[in-house]
């Protein structure tokens, strides 16, 4: 895309907003582990924050590294 | 389309408590998508980068933008809900009335937009029927588009408020003024990018829903046997099982979900309103532009994972029953609008709670960006250059498309406030969008696919068609038992059967009109309709690929699909 101009790809925003997003659920999700609320959420056994968190880093991750931009 | 505006009747209330890291997740989802927009500033220059994006996306950027500026939160939270009060037959919206139309839309009316290079369904209009025509599409697009932009966000800040407690003026400001700039700033292809990103999270943010919910309910089956459980003798689960007459939580017809429904408004909206016709448009090239297209179908047919789903689930694992809204306002009970928020706090610790909040101002967002790209092309090429500026440079009409944008997003606070005030507009712009949205179609249809068809007959039955609904919805309001004539039952209900059958009648009154005028009034010269009308156009060739790669598969693949979904939960 952007035959007229070359700009950034919008998959490597995209892959980058996840990238974080995952690292702050799953570290979210890992505080939560160790630091149980006092009424925690129905299925908390299955720490879905922590492979919610893994699955959008390592989603955003390859979209970072297939769509990093190159001069 | 009824449905998600059951939402704005939402009591005030708190439903989600965010912690920082939840805040922090939707305080970066503004930084980007203010910094994509400002980042897309530099790239816009001319008008063809300000309206149509330089023309130039993607099949996958165009058809996720495509199905983005569809998926609203009010649409996504109403459906959920009157899934939960209905059961799964409130799919249909997904299926039936979107599936046929956007294919359709994909292989047989897209070639004729793309090939004239117009800037919009009004454009085309223009060309097919000439200025008056033009004018009556352009300026019914326009209002509605600021009014319906001017509730949705009036829904999403209600939303905000029973969801999260924040003031509505905040969010009202806050979220539209993001909008106005980012668009401001790169124009349509700033919205697009961003509705692409949007869609993402969309995606993922409610995602976790249906997935937890049926681990804990032991799968789909596990979910059925509780539902049945929980409600013995009701029918939540079935398609089509039901509607064999008009006893079932919808009090519609086959008939009416078929030609009502899955005809007039489902092929109306999809094949006809610019607001999400502008996404594919902007594609490099044809192939690009029908590929986008059924990629946006089939992500429409996956989207009742994320919103009717859940609204089953609801009725399976809450341990209490949801009720109607002015019940809930009385009792203090959670209404059916409820049902998605509570299902969001009831799987989602910090994180993923931020996550669910921001899919749901994307969606808001999404809806918006698009309201206002579509209004500022509308306004600039269909009003503003025809009507009071006919020559001036290209940069005029982008300066012009930059301030209509702030104008398009103040006037729709404005009438976001308006509805504050007057809540029954709500209902009357649901109304009036079926008025001019669906004999749309009939006249674009006409013109696409016979050459006969004249320009005084293209402005004769779109009128007419706008008038047969707009009478007959004052008639079923002066005198609501005339609903067993427009909906040919006395035991139709009034809401979205009156609206549905309303939309077949305005279809019928829009094509005969259009073909009686047709066969009496001199037709265009054929040299006048070549690159507009079947049969007199060259379809320029997609290129020599496989089959797999090719547009035609991937429908064909599509509509497999959804018969296949259709079967299984017949």
């Amino acid at each position: 895309m952007g035959e007229k101009y070359h700009f950034i790809s919008i998959w490597f925003f995209i892959g980058s907003l996840l990238a974080v997003y995952g690292v702050l659920i799953f570290g979210a999700g890992i505080w939560e582990l160790f630091n149980p609320g006092k009424t925690p959420v129905i299925m908390a056994h299955l720490h879905v924050g922590i492979w919610w968190g893994a699955f959008l880093v390592l989603l955003g991750g390859i979209y970072c590294y297939k769509f990093w931009p190159r001069a | 389309m009824t449905l998600p505006f059951c939402l704005l009747q939402s009591a005030p209330g708190r439903l989600l408590a965010m912690s920082p890291v939840d805040l922090l997740i939707v305080i970066i989802y503004f930084g980007l998508v203010l910094g994509i927009g400002f980042y897309m500033k530099k790239f816009t220059k001319t008008g063809e980068d300000f309206f149509m994006a330089g023309r130039e996306m993607t099949a996958w950027i165009a058809g996720l933008s495509f199905i983005s500026a569809n998926l609203g939160t009010l649409e996504m939270m109403g459906y959920a809900a009157g899934t939960y009060e209905n059961g799964i037959l409130v799919g249909h919206a997904y299926w039936i009335a979107a599936i046929p139309a956007i294919l359709f839309l994909a292989l047989v009316m897209l070639p004729f937009y793309y090939i004239c290079k117009t800037h919009s369904v009004p454009g085309y209009v223009k060309l097919r029927y000439g200025e008056a025509a033009r004018s009556l599409s352009a300026i019914s697009f326009a209002v509605m588009t600021v009014l319906m932009s001017g509730i949705n966000m009036y829904g999403m800040a209600v939303i905000m408020k029973v969801v999260l407690g924040w003031d509505i003026h905040f969010s009202i400001w806050v979220s539209s003024l993001t909008v106005a700039i980012y668009v401001m700033a790169g124009g349509l292809r700033s919205a697009i990018f961003n509705e692409v990103l949007q869609f993402f999270l969309i995606w993922l943010g409610c995602l976790i829903i249906p997935i937890v919910g049926l681990i804990e309910t032991g799968g789909w089956t596990g979910m059925v046997e509780r539902i049945a459980k929980n409600f013995p003798g009701q029918d939540f689960t079935h398609m089509w099982a039901s509607t064999g007459t008009y006893d079932n939580p919808m009090g519609i017809h086959w008939a009416g979900i078929v030609f009502g429904w899955g005809l007039a408004i489902s092929f109306g909206y999809w094949c006809t309103d610019f607001l999400i016709i502008q996404r594919v448009m902007a594609a490099r090239d044809l192939r690009a532009a029908k590929l986008g297209t059924v990629i946006g179908a089939f992500f429409k047919m996956m989207v009742p994972l994320i919103v009717i789903l859940p609204g089953l689930l609801g009725r399976a694992v809450l341990p209490f029953e949801l009720v109607s809204e002015p019940v809930a306002q009385q009792t203090g009970q959670h209404s059916f609008n409820e049902v998605l928020p509570l299902l969001l706090v009831r799987y989602c610790g910090p994180g993923l709670l931020g996550l669910g909040v921001t899919a749901l101002i994307a969606g808001f967002m999404s809806g918006m960006a698009g309201n206002v790209s579509a209004f500022a092309t509308v306004w600039t090429y269909d009003i503003y250059q025809p009507l009071f500026r006919k020559t001036a440079s290209d940069a005029h009409y982008v300066r012009m498309g930059r301030w209509c944008t702030l104008v398009g997003v103040v006037v729709s606070i404005g009438t976001a406030y308006l509805v504050m005030s007057f809540r029954s507009i709500i209902d009357y712009a649901q109304v009036v969008f079926v008025f001019f949205i669906v004999p749309m179609f009939g006249t674009v249809v006409l013109g696409m696919l016979w050459k006969r068809t004249t320009p005084a007959a293209g402005f004769w039955g779109l009128l007419a068609g706008i008038l047969a609904s707009f009478f007959l919805w004052l008639w079923v309001r002066l005198d609501p038992t005339a609903i067993q004539y427009v909906a040919l039952s006395a035991n139709a209900k009034l809401g979205m059967a009156d609206n549905i059958y309303r939309a077949m009648w305005s279809l019928i009154v829009n094509v005969v009109v259009t073909v009686a005028v047709t066969l009496v009034t001199k037709p265009k010269p054929e040299a006048e309709l070549k690159g507009l009308v079947y049969g007199l156009t060259e379809l320029p060739s997609e290129g020599h690929f496989p089959l797999f790669r090719r547009p035609i598969f991937w429908a064909a693949a599509v509509a497999a699909g959804f018969v296949l979904l259709n079967i299984i939960f017949w």
